[in-house]
């Protein structure tokens, strides 16, 4: 849809008389001033996970035990200090535990040290897990949860994508037959939507897998992995089947709704009688004059589902016991991990302000008004 | 007294009909909770062990399963000689010894099998412990001996635990094996209960003057209540009736605190504009991509889960909502109104003319998105408790559901203990989200006509 009418949009420029460089240039500043303002939130919102997290002094206390670990490790192995005696050993290693927290700044007055725990937590320098480990082995936070993001990508990222695009077409069919018993059974079922998705999720297990055990209760792939491509393939998507249905379940009605609901806003305005009266077909009509100008809202709404869907992936994946980034969280949460922890809400705050970026540069490119703006200076 | 407009509308729609009946219901519990079990009481029996539900049956569905179940399952059975139910008989034997022999005699008619089965011992005694020995005796006849024991102060003869007595019962749990028909427990076959006369003859002695010997049989049953057991043994109907209060009074607050606070800002941003309003619009940008649930998820895994604190931070959290965006572009309209000007001709203040005549003029259209808001901060308590972060003292419907998951209810076919929390927090959810999207009809005349 949104191709169709870009080229539309580039057919029609040259008429207008759009200069397009200025246009560049226009979405250029936009984009810019966003991602600006973007960063800003990003950092507030590291800097006061770094100080809930560093109230109780658990960032220095986890740092402080780190450093001890590796010094301790160093001055045990080395075999020139092997002939000390046991106390000797242990003040020395006190020495270089002092000396080090001294090189990383760790006795520095508490703002200063949380300004370099948030330089740390921007360039993901996420440090190293207490307990847990990625599958190659590595103890790095930053492996650890990079290893987690394709799932939670292939999941959110299907199930969101085949919601949004479904409930848009389905509403406007709706749109067209409003009034009809279809119509009225969506209304009457958009209050459901309150209703979490994990919560539905529960439910699909109990009905599919407790009680049909026609599907996996969890997981990403049946257990051991399958050899071929093909049969992985095969059982991902079986496994995927729950978790996409929960989340297309929990969003459908409502967004349905509100679409539908939309559309027959638009379709009253003056401008779509006109169109009628010149002729024009029903689908031109819905492309052109009902779909055209409500875009920018729709991604707009696309925008929030995908940040509380980021947030309420967290539950979902535990429900599902779906390998990805919220899972990890809460297993970091149950075996208190908490430079994992640390690391997982960080990436989450990226995903989120990633996500608002990329969908504020497509609203600046459907969005009339950031172009218009520009014109009227010109 | 004339009933309000709206409020009159709002029974036009049959729906909301429904959710306001559902809410009335809800209120109605949680009131009645509160008035029968008080709230220091609710969290002691909750976090009570074995001395206040030792005598209940461990994951028992609820009793009106019998209805689905289509056979009989059996209720839990209590005996005890300290109660009289069963009468001890003594007899000396010797200088200071005597004997403690007690009948538990029962007639087991259910369909099912026991869950489990427990004899509690209490002794007295100062130096010389009184002995107890079990034995069995089935309706046709046999005898089997359960063993013998020497009682302290309080013993508990678990039979049900007996892995020697489980071998000589054909390899069976003893509460299967103890009340089979025989020739039915040998392996591969599926035991049938024998109905009839039950006994268990404790045949005690005791060997001081002023010592004694009590038991207490307890033939656990598969149903108990209205809402079953959990692994804890505990009535999970406490929780389900204890969540009813906390669950309305989160989502309240929450949603009174947060919609309350945001209309104001808006209604302030908007009467002041220039810098005011400026701020307080970077502000909402920033709040909203904050990861709510990550926060929360943090303050509870390093400070506190106490549900209050979690509410104020819920609330906090929910200040700088994008609602502050909705409602300032309509205070903005508010704002060039005649009236406005006329207030401000005759010298209202600033935050007279804000609290006074700019807020109420539009407080209606906060009333939808209040009453739609309710459940979903609900269903936050519910997703924390379900990541093992609900309060630690109070009984939640999501804490159940969080200890049904975590003891795999769902693998092991317990649906009642995650049904029945679910069950409350879907009409909870349904409820209050019905009777908003009426109102929003009522109170958006433009959605009225579609």
């Amino acid at each position: 849809m949104a191709s169709g009418v870009l080229t539309e949009k580039a057919l029609s420029r040259p008429k207008i008389g759009i200069r397009i460089p200025d246009t560049l240039a226009r979405i250029g500043k936009y984009v810019l001033y966003r991602s600006v303002a973007l960063f800003v939130t990003v950092v507030i919102g590291v800097y006061l996970t770094v100080l809930i997290v560093n109230m109780g002094g658990y960032l220095d206390t986890i740092r402080i035990a780190q450093i001890r670990e590796q010094v301790g490790a160093g001055v045990l192995g080395d075999p020139t200090l092997q002939t000390l005696p046991p106390s000797e050993l242990r003040k020395h290693i006190d020495e270089l535990v002092v000396l080090e927290v001294q090189r990383l700044r760790l006795d520095q007055p508490f703002f200063v040290r949380s300004v370099d725990y948030l330089v740390d937590a921007l360039t993901l320098n996420l440090g190293r897990a207490e307990i847990m480990t990625s599958n190659s082995g590595s103890k790095q936070v930053r492996l650890i949860l990079l290893e987690r993001i394709p799932a939670t990508l292939l999941l959110s990222a299907s199930a969101n994508l085949s919601l949004f695009f479904g409930a848009i077409f389905v509403a406007l069919f709706l749109s067209r037959r409003y009034g009809s018993w279809l119509d009225r059974i969506v209304i009457a079922m958009a209050p459901s939507s309150t209703v979490p998705a994990w919560f539905y999720g529960i439910f699909l297990i109990l009905i599919f897998a407790s009680l049909l055990h026609i599907l996996p209760f969890g997981g990403m792939v049946a257990a051991p992995p399958p050899e071929s491509t093909f049969d992985y393939t095969l059982s991902l998507l079986k496994h995927m089947i729950l978790p996409v249905s929960a989340i297309i379940l929990h969003g459908i009605f409502v967004s349905i709704y509100q679409w539908r609901t939309f559309f027959l806003i638009y379709s009253s305005e003056d401008y779509v009688d006109m169109a009628k009266a010149k002729g024009l077909t029903a689908r031109t009509i819905e492309r052109r004059y009902i779909l055209r100008p409500t875009l920018p809202p729709i991604v707009t709404s696309f925008a929030f589902t995908l940040i509380y869907l980021w947030q309420g992936a967290i539950i979902l994946e535990t429900v599902f016991a779906w390998p990805g980034v919220g899972r990890l969280l809460y297993q970091a949460i149950s075996i208190f991990d908490v430079p994992v922890i640390v690391g997982n809400v960080v990436l989450i705050a990226y995903l989120l302000v990633t996500t608002v970026f990329l969908l504020d540069i497509i609203y600046a490119l459907l969005d009339p008004r950031v172009k218009v703006g520009g014109e009227r200076r010109a | 007294m004339k009933v309000p407009g709206p409020l009159k509308e709002l029974t036009h729609y049959r729906s909301a009909v429904f959710g306001l009946l559902i809410i009335g219901s809800l209120i109605a519990l949680a009131i009645f909770t509160v008035v029968t079990i008080p709230y220091d009481e609710a969290i002691q029996r909750w976090r009570a062990g074995e001395e206040m539900w030792g005598d209940y049956p461990r994951n028992a569905v609820p009793d009106w399963f019998t209805l689905f179940a289509g056979n009989k399952l059996p209720k839990t059975l209590i005996l005890s000689s300290l109660d009289g139910s069963v009468r001890k008989e003594s007899q000396a034997v010797a200088d200071d010894m005597r004997t403690a022999d007690m009948k538990f005699t029962f007639d087991y008619t259910s369909d099912g099998f026991p869950s489990e089965l427990n004899l509690f011992l209490t002794g007295k005694s100062a130096q010389k412990k009184p002995l107890a020995t079990m034995i069995w005796k089935t309706p046709d006849g046999r005898t089997i001996p359960l063993g013998d024991v020497t009682v302290g102060v309080a013993e508990r003869f678990a039979i049900s635990t007996d892995q020697r007595l489980s071998l000589k019962l054909d390899g069976r749990a003893p509460e299967v094996g103890l009340f089979a028909q025989p020739g039915t427990t040998a392996k591969g076959m599926t035991p049938v209960v024998q109905k009839g006369k039950y006994e268990l003859l404790v045949e005690g002695l005791t060997f001081e003057k002023d010592s004694t010997l009590d038991a207490k049989l307890v033939v656990y049953g598969q149903a108990y209540g209205w809402a079953g057991t959990d692994h804890r043994r505990r009535d999970i109907l406490l929780a389900l009736l204890w969540g009813t209060p906390i669950a309305l009074a989160f989502g309240f607050l929450a949603a009174v605190g947060s919609t309350l606070t945001t209309f104001a800002i808006a209604a302030i941003g908007a009467w002041f504009g220039g810098w005011v309003d400026a701020t307080i619009q970077r502000l909402t940008e920033i709040n909203s991509v904050l990861p709510t649930l990550p926060i929360l998820i943090l303050v509870g895994t390093f400070y506190t889960r106490n549900i209050w604190v979690i509410l104020g931070i819920v609330i906090a959290l929910g200040i700088f909502s994008l609602g502050i965006k909705t409602y300032r572009s309509m205070f903005i309209q508010v704002k060039e109104m005649p009236y406005i000007e006329a207030a401000h001709a005759y010298g209202a203040g600033n935050l007279r003319i804000v609290f006074q005549y700019m807020m109420p003029k539009i407080a209606p259209v906060l009333i939808p998105s209040f009453v739609t808001l309710i459940p979903s901060f609900v269903f936050l308590e519910a997703s924390l408790a379900l990541l093992g972060l609900g309060d630690p003292l109070l009984p939640t419907w999501g804490k159940v559901i969080n200890e049904a998951y975590t003891n795999g209810a769902l693998y092991k076919g317990m649906y009642y203990w995650v049904l029945e929390p679910a069950a409350l927090l879907m009409l909870t959810g349904l409820g209050f989200a019905v009777v908003g999207f009426a109102l929003d009809r009522i109170f958006n005349p433009r959605l009225r006509e579609l």
